[in-house]
């Protein structure tokens, strides 16, 4: 894991000290707030429904438990004892007051956290891979380039106010678990002729309209990277639409250009770079933050320890059906990745008590080289385990509620805050998920199932990627009514699209039935259990779906 | 309106001039960049200098040829949120070095002063700031991530010694 120098610890202590005389002139009233806003946005402060909000950022969803814990006291000190954990793999916090955040932005910063660029229209916190450097599929680690990124996009004097929010996401595996066509841009890790590099895309998102992303670059060599990023974003700056908010993400200028007119654009740009303004990262610096990202040295697992393991899984069922579904392969011998699930049946999606946050902080540091990540699922991961320490891992876990064993099963849904909390919102999303999962709650019936995706947003805006779920479901104001629009088909990765709306929107109470006539309809046209949901839907296209849908209406 | 540079509050000695109006008198003015590029040879010989002020759309690199002669370019930010002026600015400076002075004009408030610096402004026409609090915002920061138009030292370098 990346660790401040002095120069990130006085970046970020300076930052505090900023923001810190920044609400003290907004308290005063020498601000106006109009004027505030893009200040406190750019250091992660909304004005919600109820309260402020906190958006701390966590780059590329990297943690350890002195972080964590961090994190959980915070949520004491300042909060409810809380924290939800968010599709761009940060942590929010939904009651703080905006006195108070100058305080906890230096609580954080003195275990190298802050909330810089988490919001406000500038390049935000660099999302990638939650089992980067652990996954049997990844080609290397994304993490290291991560960390360059977010280094170079801090503070970037030029990219503070784009015409609108800016996120890049990075993978170097074969399955794309972040989900890069749907981020401005999205970079894929490759290796050609032994140079690492990057295919370029851009223009993907989600929002009001869904667009994904095109590649605009092959391979772009690794010593050329920011320098091809600076050119993208300085031709999306000066050309990106500021009329129409609206119209404003890069996806509308890629799509209004077109991507070829587009890349030309970029091309240009960057062959007008002058060897004096290359930003020409030396390797001593790459060589420096690859060097945080060396695998944790990985304890042997003997062959009798891997006995242990069967066994347990053999004698106590619980534990093992938890292990069919929540650990993903490792790459090194005798080890898994585990997903710690957010997502209990009758809880909020992504959302973790101070406590539960203490105990994954001490689980990590004891079973599991003491790194944790965040996923864009909203579940924490535990990235490398030796399997010798799942038992009682998951002992530990299953007592604090953090062992439901969904991981990308129908409750694993991804859901934004909704009207419970967020003053963009037309509609509730935390309710209709917990009545979603109260329908599918049993284990064996979600296995079954097998990996579908349900993603919920409260309001077109889509922070809860409706857009890319399996089944997507999104809230809108239908007359003082919030109704819920159905849509199929959508999936956020390698085979990215956005899904199509079924039909007609459905009352609220309406929803977990429409998704049980899915469901229903996937397990009867199904040719196996190997077809999944999508795949089904894929082959039969989305009519016997909707008939099943609306037939009862 | 205040006019801030090198650390202290100098007269503004220069007038914009808007679209066609006439120009009147032997005094330093800026105008538009159409007009600018089109009337730029009878500029030869005036007794007072013209610069050009240019607006979010307007492309800089259409200043190339007429850089050495600029003692003043002004970029002007209608609205603080508009960002555009920070790239107008960093091609200028670091792309084609333009050498003469860069002013910030609009909307320009004390807490977009340290990246106005940074992107290679080195004068600021603003209500809003005062002098003590615009050499605070130029403090703000110690260090800086990436190069820009200023001399600061990126910390990719710094770290190594300034490699």
């Amino acid at each position: 894991m990346y660790r401040y120098d002095e120069f990130d610890a006085r970046l970020v202590g300076d930052r505090v000290a900023q923001f810190r005389g920044q609400v003290a002139r907004r308290l005063s009233g020498e601000l106006k707030e109009d004027e505030f806003k893009p200040l406190r946005l750019q250091n992660g402060v909304y004005l919600q429904l109820h309260a402020y909000m906190l958006r701390v950022a966590i780059p590329y969803g990297q943690l350890d438990g002195a972080k964590l814990r961090r994190l959980a006291e915070v949520s004491r000190r300042y909060d409810r004892g809380y924290g939800h954990f968010t599709t761009r793999q940060n942590v929010q916090f939904n009651w703080v007051g905006l006195g108070d955040i100058p305080d906890i932005l230096e609580f954080l910063a003195g275990e190298g956290l802050h909330a810089i660029q988490t919001s406000g229209n500038c390049i935000r916190n660099v999302t990638s891979d939650h089992f980067a450097g652990a996954a049997a599929d990844e080609l290397m680690d994304p993490r290291p380039w991560c960390e360059i990124i977010r280094q170079w996009s801090s503070f970037h004097p030029e990219f503070a106010f784009l015409p609108r929010k800016f996120k890049i996401a990075v993978t170097a595996a074969a399955h794309d678990r972040a989900a890069i066509a749907v981020h401005d841009i999205g970079l894929r890790i490759l290796e050609r002729n032994g140079v690492v590099g990057f295919e370029v895309h851009a223009g993907g998102g989600q929002g009001r309209t869904p667009l994904l992303a095109a590649k605009i670059r092959d391979f772009v060599p690794e010593t050329d990277i920011l320098d091809y990023l600076e050119a993208v974003l300085r031709v999306y700056n000066r050309h990106g639409r500021r009329d129409n908010k609206y119209k404003a993400r890069i996806k509308i200028l890629v799509h209004e250009l077109g991507a070829e007119e587009f890349s030309r654009q970029v091309d240009a740009e960057f062959a007008a770079q002058g060897g004096h303004e290359k930003i020409a990262l030396p390797q001593a610096e790459i060589d420096r933050i690859h060097a945080y990202f060396a695998p944790p040295d990985f304890v042997p697992v003997s062959a009798e320890e891997a006995a242990l393991f069967d066994a347990a899984q053999a004698a106590d069922v619980d534990f093992a059906e938890w292990c069919g579904v929540n650990l993903h392969p490792h790459r090194q011998p005798g080890h898994a990745s585990v997903t710690v699930s957010l997502k209990p049946v009758g809880g909020a999606a992504g959302d973790a008590t101070a406590e539960q946050m203490d105990l994954v902080a001490g689980l990590a540091e004891r079973y599991a080289y003491d790194d944790i990540r965040v996923s864009h699922a909203q579940n924490l991961v535990l990235p490398h385990v030796p399997v010798v320490h799942l038992y009682a891992l998951w002992q530990a876990l299953e007592a604090a509620s953090l062992a439901t064993p969904n991981e990308s099963l129908i409750t694993d849904m991804i859901v934004c805050p909704g009207l419970d909390y967020c003053n963009l919102a037309n509609a509730r999303s935390i309710p209709v998920s917990q009545a979603v999962a109260q329908l599918f709650a049993e284990t064996k019936y979600q296995r079954e199932i097998g990996r579908l995706h349900i993603n919920i947003s409260g309001c077109i805006n889509a922070c809860g990627h409706h857009h890319v779920g399996h089944i997507g479901i999104l809230g809108v104001d239908r007359k003082g009514e919030e109704v819920y629009q159905i849509s199929l088909g959508g999936r956020a990765d390698e085979k990215a699209a956005i899904g199509g709306i079924a039909g007609p929107a459905l009352k609220a109470e309406d929803v977990p039935g429409a998704v049980k006539r899915i469901v229903d309809t996937y397990l009867s046209l199904r040719r196996g259990r190997d077809e999944i949901f999508i795949d089904t839907l894929a082959r039969t296209g989305m009519e016997p779906f909707r008939e099943a849908l609306y037939a009862a209406a | 309106m205040p006019l801030l540079k090198d650390g202290r509050e100098i007269p503004n000695d220069w007038v914009f001039v808007d679209g066609d109006a006439p120009i009147e008198g032997v005094r330093a003015v800026t105008v538009p960049l159409e007009r600018y590029l089109a009337d730029v040879a009878s500029y030869e010989g005036r007794n007072a200098p013209v610069g050009v002020r240019l607006q979010p759309e307007d492309d800089p690199d259409a200043l190339v040829p007429h850089l050495d002669r600029l003692e003043l370019i002004e970029i002007s930010f209608p609205k603080y949120t508009d960002g555009r002026g920070y790239s107008q600015a960093q091609l200028l400076r670091r792309r084609h070095l333009y050498r003469g002075e860069l002013r910030a004009v609009g909307e320009v408030l004390r807490d977009q002063i340290f990246y106005m610096n940074r992107s290679g402004f080195d004068a600021y026409e603003t209500a809003r700031a005062d002098l003590p609090s615009v050499m605070e915002a130029l403090r703000e920061f110690r260090d800086a991530y990436q190069p820009a138009a200023d001399r600061r030292v990126p910390a990719f370098r710094a770290r190594h010694g300034n490699l």
